[in-house]
């Protein structure tokens, strides 16, 4: 690397961006590791063992989980009607995908409460069938796939858009059908970015507050999420609990995303 | 298997891309459809295959007499070599080239034990011995380009069909590659036809060329028969290097290269030979090529041997004469 | 027009794909949206008005359009610089960085408004002196500020990364030997390049900085007429039972939104002409 450079400004973009990414991220989050790090063991144990901290955090991670995993399935269908498929609407669609990346989360939140809710509008349809669609744990899995789809659209569409028809051709004329040539060659292809979608609606889910906390209905030990109890504990002027909540749901979501990264890069075919 | 194409049409939209086709292309050749880009010869190569269908109530494909204008691609029997090749890349080179015979219903399946034998069977034949664990992406141009191949071989296709198979290979590889490809087909006797824009390719490789231009077939012959006696103008300057002299009376005549006789000027016979200046000369290699521009104004390209060029002593500057006419 | 295709699907197959699809993205997308609008309505046009015309509403506006002004412009500023440095140079650090960067998209909204309650509130590191010095900053509008900035931090530089990558930079130092200096580069050459892409990104940015609920939840302090910001006004009108006025004022965000897609189609099919025209 020779020190000198063509370009001008690198001194002052880089100081900029690392004091601004300092002064803004950092420090703060720095602070919060701090503070949970002064904790002991026993105050670590005491605070989320409790039975309403293992309820919520069951609560969230687990429709995540779920979220992301419905989401995984429905954005591989609704990418692969986008890119493939021509028909009325379709740019339109296209254009509406992001949408719950721009509406707001507390709009998207009493939306789904007015749709989903006993007397909404399929709410109503729903509850004649025996199902409750809000105030419990399906409600708040509602909420996280919506949030959480058009993560995983966004990132397979590049790929599948550029992995042209002539690997699939190619199965064809050796005498694959339909259903082998996607299950055997489109599909695997697919997979990174699918994990990489999978992920990231998984990650964006847990810290996902806005669009939950109406639908859920928050009852105690039953329909509240982790960072609705860190709004608690905060209103209590527990700042330990809301810290030592915060620190583990970070520790989870960063690590999530660590080891999806590791993953990735083995399985990452796309290298040629 | 010989192949037969009755009159083929092919349109995509309001472009035609094959205008009413027929050719005949017999057991056990090599055809070369040569053409430049837009004249259709993917695209009749792809109907060959099964991957584009001719529109309909156009026209027929057979097989060894067999119309196979309704099969699909899959039960053809084509073995279909891609331009980029084509490989799964998310399978290692045995698995590409087994995957034809993976995909068989279950009842026609050869066993894992006869499947690993053909592999390794079909790598000791494009010379790819021992690369069977490795991912395309760790393999060169040439390697790739010749697993796609074994992978198209794999399912005993009836016919190979190559789309520009040396198009994205360095010069050299190509080269390499062209003389093994002669050789392989000459070991298999395989039915071949193979799409190219190169025309060196064609006429160094095909038994027989198929020129096309504008959707339509130009010229069908030997390599010998489209070189030496083009039926076009197109067909002329489309096979190698061609002058193009314009005479008085504004009919063109073409004359390549090496054709060209020369001499001494004071030699000139006026009847058949014109004057000029050479220009620029290039003799590196045993072929030494002039530009000599004529005293009436057009210029000619010649190709003579470096002995003769040695023995005339011919030098920039130099006025020469050139024989035009026979 | 070819009649079959060997890459594409027979038509039932085809038709009931596109149904599917089509009935998730209803579903998921459309009927929401449509949820918006006709609750809002579901009163009648005079208390839609109202609800956008009462005086707590138009504070809350107030306070959501100033916290975008302030925090939009740091994060462009941020976003551009961000990107100069990360695309134009390789140094020591730089995927780092870029990790740095993404780092926000991790963290709950909650979890930002926590740790400046932790550094600011009343029980926070500088809490006493902040008290000492009569300076607020939780419950007040430059926590949200705060807390905007660090959930809208990665949005321009997120959207300037990738394009100002995939152009490389060819073009400036082709202006560096023409004999530009600094600035000129960036006016003349760069920004020229970017400016839809940067657009876009501000917008999204923007977008976000007014809709964000969880982080100016916890730092706000919910004073009426006072820190409320929209979306929080939005909360407490509902959990009122102040329905239609709540999604009257949904509205207002949910058009922003739509907006900001608008303006993101165009901008696509903008550079998409020019990067086409470009080959």
């Amino acid at each position: 690397m020779s020190k000198r450079r063509v370009i001008p400004g690198f001194g002052m973009s880089l100081g900029f961006s690392i004091t601004w990414l300092s002064l803004i991220i950092l420090i703060p989050l720095a602070a919060l590791f701090i503070k949970a790090a002064g904790l002991g063991w026993e105050e670590w144990r005491e605070l989320l063992g409790s039975p309403q901290v293992i309820a919520a955090a069951k609560l969230t991670f687990g429709a995540s989980a779920a979220a992301a995993t419905v989401s995984a399935v429905l954005g591989l269908l609704v990418t692969w009607v986008l890119v493939r498929y021509e028909f009325p609407g379709r740019r339109l669609l296209d254009a509406m995908i992001d949408l719950p990346f721009a509406l707001p989360t507390a709009v998207a939140g009493i939306t789904l409460c007015a749709i989903y809710a006993p007397n909404g509008w399929l709410g109503e349809i729903l509850a004649s069938l025996g199902i409750q669609a809000a105030y419990n744990w399906l409600g708040v899995f509602i909420a996280l796939t919506f949030i959480g789809f058009p993560f995983v659209v966004r990132t397979l569409q590049p790929v599948m858009a550029d992995m042209g028809k002539e690997i699939e051709e190619a199965a064809a004329t050796l005498g694959a059908g339909r259903w082998t040539v996607f299950r055997r060659v489109v599909f695997p292809l697919l997979v990174p970015a699918l994990i990489t979608g999978f992920t990231l609606a998984f990650a964006r889910a847990i810290g996902e507050y806005g669009s939950v906390i109406f639908i859920s209905g928050n009852l105690p030990m039953k329909t509240e999420i982790l960072p609705h109890l860190i709004i608690i504990q905060l209103e209590q002027y527990n700042y330990e609990a809301a810290a030592a909540i915060a620190t583990g749901m970070l520790v989870v979501s960063f690590s999530l995303l660590f080891l999806i990264n590791l993953l990735q890069r083995r399985i990452d075919w796309q290298n040629r | 298997m010989s192949i037969s194409i009755q009159s083929i049409r092919k349109t995509f939209g309001s472009y035609t891309a094959l205008e009413d086709i027929s050719l005949e292309i017999p057991n056990g050749s090599l055809t070369a459809l040569l053409g430049p880009s837009g004249s259709g010869k993917t695209t009749l190569l792809r109907i060959v295959a099964g991957l584009e269908f001719a529109d309909p109530g156009s026209g027929k494909i057979l097989f060894h007499g067999e119309d196979v204008s309704e099969i699909s691609t899959g039960k053809r029997g084509v073995g279909f070599v891609f331009q980029h090749y084509a490989l799964f890349r998310h399978m290692t080179v045995a698995e590409n080239i087994a995957f034809g015979l993976s995909v068989l219903p279950s009842g026609k399946r050869p066993s894992k034990h006869e499947i690993r034998d053909r592999v390794k069977e079909l790598l000791g034949l494009v010379k790819l011995e021992g690369l069977d664990k490795r991912r395309p992406h760790e393999l060169s141009g040439g390697q790739r380009q010749r697993v796609a191949l074994a992978r198209a071989l794999a399912i005993r296709p009836k016919v190979l069909l190559l789309d520009e198979p040396f198009g994205a290979l360095d010069a050299q590889v190509r080269k390499d590659l062209r003389r093994w490809l002669r050789q392989f087909h000459d070991e298999i006797g395989l039915t071949t036809i193979f799409v190219t824009h190169d025309q060196e390719e064609a006429l160094e490789l095909a038994d027989e060329v198929v020129v096309m231009r504008n959707a339509r077939i130009e010229q069908i012959g030997s390599p010998q028969a489209v070189y030496d006696t083009p039926r076009s103008p197109f067909v002329y300057e489309f096979l190698g290097n061609v002058n193009k002299l314009t005479d008085t009376s504004g009919s063109h005549q073409y004359i390549r290269p090496h054709e060209v006789e020369i001499r001494f000027a004071a030699e000139c016979d006026p009847s058949t030979d014109e004057l000029g200046t050479i220009q620029h000369l290039f003799s590196a290699g045993p072929v030494a090529s002039l530009s000599i521009r004529l005293d009436n104004g057009s210029f000619l390209d010649v190709e003579i041997s470096r002995k003769i060029l040695d023995e005339m002593c011919l030098d920039q500057k130099d006025r020469i004469a050139v024989k035009v006419r026979s | 027009m070819s009649v079959r295709n060997v890459t594409a699907e027979s038509a039932p197959v085809r038709w009931l794909l596109i149904s599917a699809a089509i009935g998730v993205l209803g579903l998921f997308l459309l009927l929401p949206l449509a949820a918006v609008f006709v609750e809002a309505l579901r009163k009648g046009w005079e208390v839609f008005l109202a609800s956008l015309h009462d005086e707590a509403a138009l504070s809350a506006v107030k306070l959501t359009l100033m916290a975008a002004l302030v925090s939009v412009p740091l994060n462009t500023l941020f976003g551009i610089s961000a990107a100069w440095a990360i695309t134009k140079f390789r140094f020591k650090g730089r995927s780092l960085l870029l990790a740095l960067i993404d780092l926000p998209f991790a963290v709950s909204p909650v979890i930002a408004g926590l740790v400046f309650v932790l550094l600011f509130g009343a029980k926070g590191w500088f809490g006493p002196w902040l008290s000492e010095h009569d300076i607020k900053i939780i419950f007040a509008f430059p926590g949200i500020i705060i807390a905007t900035i660090f959930i809208t931090f990665p949005f321009v530089a997120r959207e300037l990364i990738p394009l100002m990558e995939s152009q490389g930079s060819d073009q400036e130092e082709a202006a560096v030997t023409l004999g530009a200096r600094g600035w000129q580069i960036f006016w003349r050459v760069t920004l020229p390049n970017i400016k839809w892409g940067l657009l876009y990104g501000v917008l999204l940015c923007n977008a976000r900085a007014m809709g964000e609920f969880g982080a100016v939840s916890v730092v706000s302090g919910h004073i009426r007429g006072k820190t409320n910001t929209l979306p929080l006004h939005i909360e407490v009108l509902y959990n009122e039972y102040q329905f239609s006025a709540a999604f009257a004022c949904a509205t207002l965000l949910a058009l922003l939104a739509l907006f900001t897609l608008g303006i993101k189609s165009v901008v696509e099919q903008l550079s998409g002409h020019s990067s086409s025209a470009k080959h």
